[in-house]
């Protein structure tokens, strides 16, 4: 591996979901005084709990309501964090800056039009010619935009039409691995100096019954009541999702000092790897992970452990002894289990747990624990490692760290 | 300045080692090559599934590749893998355990399709269930990790990820119609900034599917000329009325350029640069002074630090919409100036039709085929010049050409515009 030429800063984060709008909100919900509460929807989507988004006024981001109806529901809430993330490192509005932003997208596919599917499903099996008539009902039914709302790279030219950030445009595809791979992208392009300034981010909308039916074909779902990551395994495992808009700009040191722009942390390293899942290979692959990082890892202070697990099973008992394994590396770490509290974010989620990562990192502080089984923290953490287990695959880590006063 | 194996910025120069296609014209480069030369066309009318009632009934499909059982990701799976195959025997790396870098892949979307809408469905046939609650009680009672593994969208790259044993997490990556030049862009990208040695970069699209058939043409996008089929896409044309939708894959093996030659491998050419640049103005026109797609087009040549005078051909994006045509002669114009009209420009998407999400890689492959063979591919049904568009476009017949530096055009909805610059060793 080469050296990296510089750092990859993060200069502003965008973050919204079912517990609130923007840091502040998060943090006070979350951080160490705190006694985490979680917002969860039991009855709309039953027997499938999940975490809603808090009520946003999307016109905040989205003035045009021509731009609104132009787009699906994961989109506004993309476009929604991605403006909170550019206003927060001081460059929304700015076409200075603007032009010149390199976008990382990690996205599934859009919504589909629910009542059309259902309506051509009933009539199905009462047709003669059903290969003309589903020809008929579609021509009728579907709508033109509909079909951008579900491209996967639409919430970036969402983005760039919107906030009209307009360097490049990337949008990573594969659930939980999408979010790696855009972030990582994202840093080695900053590090290697192949790009000044990145927006980085994914977005999710939990609260839609066909996202629910991709992810309840492979088995991925929670059943009914909410309870806690940890807690999940002794009814059989399952992700609550939850829905998220996160975005974070990204940024060499020289470009943020030029504007005068304050990091929140570094991203130091993005590692990812495929196991293919045989019982121990998810939580040996992670481990060769981190024999990588751990040489860098402060033995003074105790590492921040976000970890993303999902609670589906087999995966969600691999990370386990992931974490466990931790101790023989002689460190002390606190891990939280943040989907506990924010929900699955699936594409968004990695980039969740970096975001608050640096959110931690920044108040000089750690989370209180997101379940009663998860220890209090001690001191003060100068690096958060995050994890990812792709809920069917991808293994990944992510160590962010704090910048020291007065750097460079 | 540049050195043997470093380029003019200093950086590792990416050598092309091997590569791949398959389109509607056939499997592998010799057919394809043959059948485009000729100015063979490969649309066709759609026997997948019935078009009663479509105002387009034609697409330039893969047929012949006897996917069982037939699903879109099946067949992506296996036009990639087989243009993949190609490349890496081409390449000499075919009997290696496994594959010394990462794989990048250009996909098209990967979403439940009617045929397992209408399955779930009918596995609830007692239930009095409605709408989604009833396909999510099908999901529920009954074991589907078949019909999930399909549709999850990493899970063609993990299928092929599997079979040629990248290194690493393999990268599934969309920007829409720019998405196979895309794919090559990271796969340069990496080698360049010293994370690998080697790239598999490959494009495949399987979009003929009924719904995404009708969505385009809601969008007003596509040609309805049905008859006769093979004259429907007609690049730059005047009376140009749309693009075919169609299917295929493009596979490139990239490499370090001294590691390539470390190990004797035979240098078909270099990707010398990439350039991109995302538009704001609409999200699916571009906007009228053309500026994002100048603008990639003249970050490609920066790049390359190639100036417009070496510019022998260029691969157009070349849709045969109205819009694309003109927007792209008028973009080329503005970055190649007075060497334009000594540029040769062709669309194969003339006789391929649009394959989507592949066209980048395909094309790149195309381009690289114009340098070693040194012919270029013509434009075909081109009778009715373009006033509007004075271009040479390599007009109906296959000419020859020495042809050392290409670029080749990729554009695509939501506003992504990819260029990049080939050229021969």
């Amino acid at each position: 591996m080469p050296q990296p030429r510089t750092e990859a800063w993060i200069t502003g984060i965008g973050l919204v979901s079912s517990l609130g709008e923007g840091l502040e909100q998060h943090w006070q919900r979350l951080g160490s005084h705190a006694s985490p509460s979680v917002a969860v929807e039991e009855v709309r989507y039953a027997p499938y709990p999940v975490h809603p988004l808090v009520p946003l006024d999307f016109s905040k981001q989205i003035p045009k309501t021509s731009d609104q109806r132009q787009m699906e529901r994961w989109q506004r809430i993309g476009v929604y964090a991605a403006g909170l993330a550019l206003a927060d490192a001081g460059i929304l509005g700015k076409p200075e800056f603007l032009d010149n932003v390199d976008l990382a997208i990690a996205a599934g596919n859009g919504e589909r039009d629910l009542a059309l599917d259902t309506s051509i499903l009933e009539s199905a099996g009462r047709s003669g010619a059903p290969g003309a008539d589903l020809n008929r009902q579609l021509m009728a039914g579907l709508r033109p935009t509909l079909y951008l709302g579900q491209l996967s790279n639409l919430l970036a030219g969402n983005i760039s039409i919107v906030h009209k950030a307009t360097g490049s445009s990337r949008t990573f595809k594969g659930e939980e691995m999408a979010g790696v791979a855009a972030l990582e992208d994202a840093v080695k392009r900053i590090t290697s100096d192949q790009s000044d300034l990145m927006l980085a981010g994914a977005a999710l909308n939990a609260e839609r019954q066909d996202l629910l039916l991709n992810l309840e074909l492979g088995g991925a779902l929670l059943q009914g009541c909410y309870r806690p990551v940890w807690a999940r395994g002794k009814v059989g495992g399952g992700m609550v999702p939850g829905s998220i808009g996160v975005f974070l700009v990204l940024e060499s040191p020289r470009h943020a000092i030029a504007r005068g722009a304050r990091p929140y942390a570094r991203v130091s390293t993005i590692s990812a790897t495929r196991s293919h899942r045989a019982p121990g290979q998810a939580a040996s692959a992670a481990q060769e992970l981190f024999e990588a990082i751990a040489p860098s890892i402060d033995s003074v202070h105790p590492l921040g452990v976000l970890s993303g697990v999902s609670g589906v099973e087999p995966v969600t008992h691999e990370e386990a002894t992931f974490l466990d394994g931790l101790a023989r590396f002689d460190l002390h770490s606190v891990v939280r289990a943040y989907g506990s509290v924010l929900g699955h974010g699936v594409e968004a989620h990695f980039i969740s747990g970096i975001a608050l990562a640096a959110l931690a990192l920044s108040k000089g502080s750690f989370f209180a624990p997101f379940q009663g089984t998860e220890s209090e923290a001690i001191g003060e953490q100068r690096q958060v490692l995050v994890t990812a287990f792709g809920h069917w695959r991808g293994e990944a880590l992510g160590l962010v760290e704090a910048v020291a006063a007065g750097t460079p | 300045m540049g050195t043997d194996i470093r380029d003019a910025k200093g950086r590792p120069r990416v050598a092309i080692t091997g590569c791949g296609v398959v389109t509607s014209l056939g499997r592998g480069k010799a057919d394809n090559w043959a059948a485009i030369t000729a100015g063979r066309s490969g649309i066709r009318h759609i026997s997948r599934f019935p078009t009663d009632g479509l105002r387009t009934t034609i697409a330039g499909t893969v047929d012949f590749l006897n996917v069982n059982p037939y699903s879109a990701p099946a067949l992506t799976i296996a036009m990639a893998t087989a243009a993949a195959e190609e490349a890496l025997a081409e390449a000499g790396l075919a009997r290696a355990q496994t594959f010394p870098g990462p794989l990048y892949l250009a996909t098209p979307p990967a979403e439940l399709e009617w045929p397992q809408r209408k399955q779930l469905w009918d596995e609830m046939s007692a239930s009095d269930l409605q709408g989604y609650r009833r396909l999510l009680a099908a999901a529920r009672e009954h074991a589907h990790a078949d019909m999930a593994s399909l549709f999850q969208f990493g899970s063609v790259a993990d299928h092929l990820a599997d079979k040629f044993a990248t290194r690493g997490l393999p990268v599934s990556v969309s920007t829409a119609c720019a998405s196979g030049a895309t794919a090559i862009q990271l796969g340069v990208e990496a080698i360049r900034r010293g994370q690998t040695q080697a790239a598999l970069c490959i494009g495949a699209d399987s979009s003929v599917q009924i719904e995404a058939l009708i969505r385009f043409i809601l969008l007003s996008a596509l040609s309805t000329r049905n008859e006769p089929p093979e004259k429907a896409s007609r690049p730059f044309s005047k009376d140009r009325d749309g693009f075919v939708m169609a299917e295929g894959a493009g596979a490139l093996v990239l490499e370090e350029y001294a590691s390539a030659k470390a190990r004797g491998a035979e240098i078909l050419g270099f990707v010398r640069g990439c350039g991109e640049k995302a538009d704001d103005y609409h999200r699916t026109r571009s906007k009228p002074d053309g500026t994002a797609i100048i603008g990639a087009i003249r970050n490609a040549l920066a790049d390359a630090v190639i100036e417009p005078g070496e510019i022998d051909y260029v691969n157009a994006h070349g849709t045969s919409t109205p819009e694309n045509d003109k927007m792209e002669y008028q973009s080329l114009r503005a970055v190649l100036g007075v060497h334009l009209s000594d540029t040769p420009v062709s669309s194969n998407k003339s006789m391929i039709g649009h394959t989507l999400s592949a066209a980048g890689a395909i094309e790149a492959v195309f381009s690289l085929l114009a340098i070693r063979t040194g012919t270029l591919p013509p434009t075909i049904n081109f009778d009715v010049p373009d006033p509007e568009i004075p271009l040479d476009v390599v007009p109906n017949k296959a000419r020859q050409a020495a042809v050392a530096t290409v670029l080749s055009n990729s554009f695509g909805f939501g506003g992504q515009n990819v260029t990049l610059a080939l050229g021969a060793p």
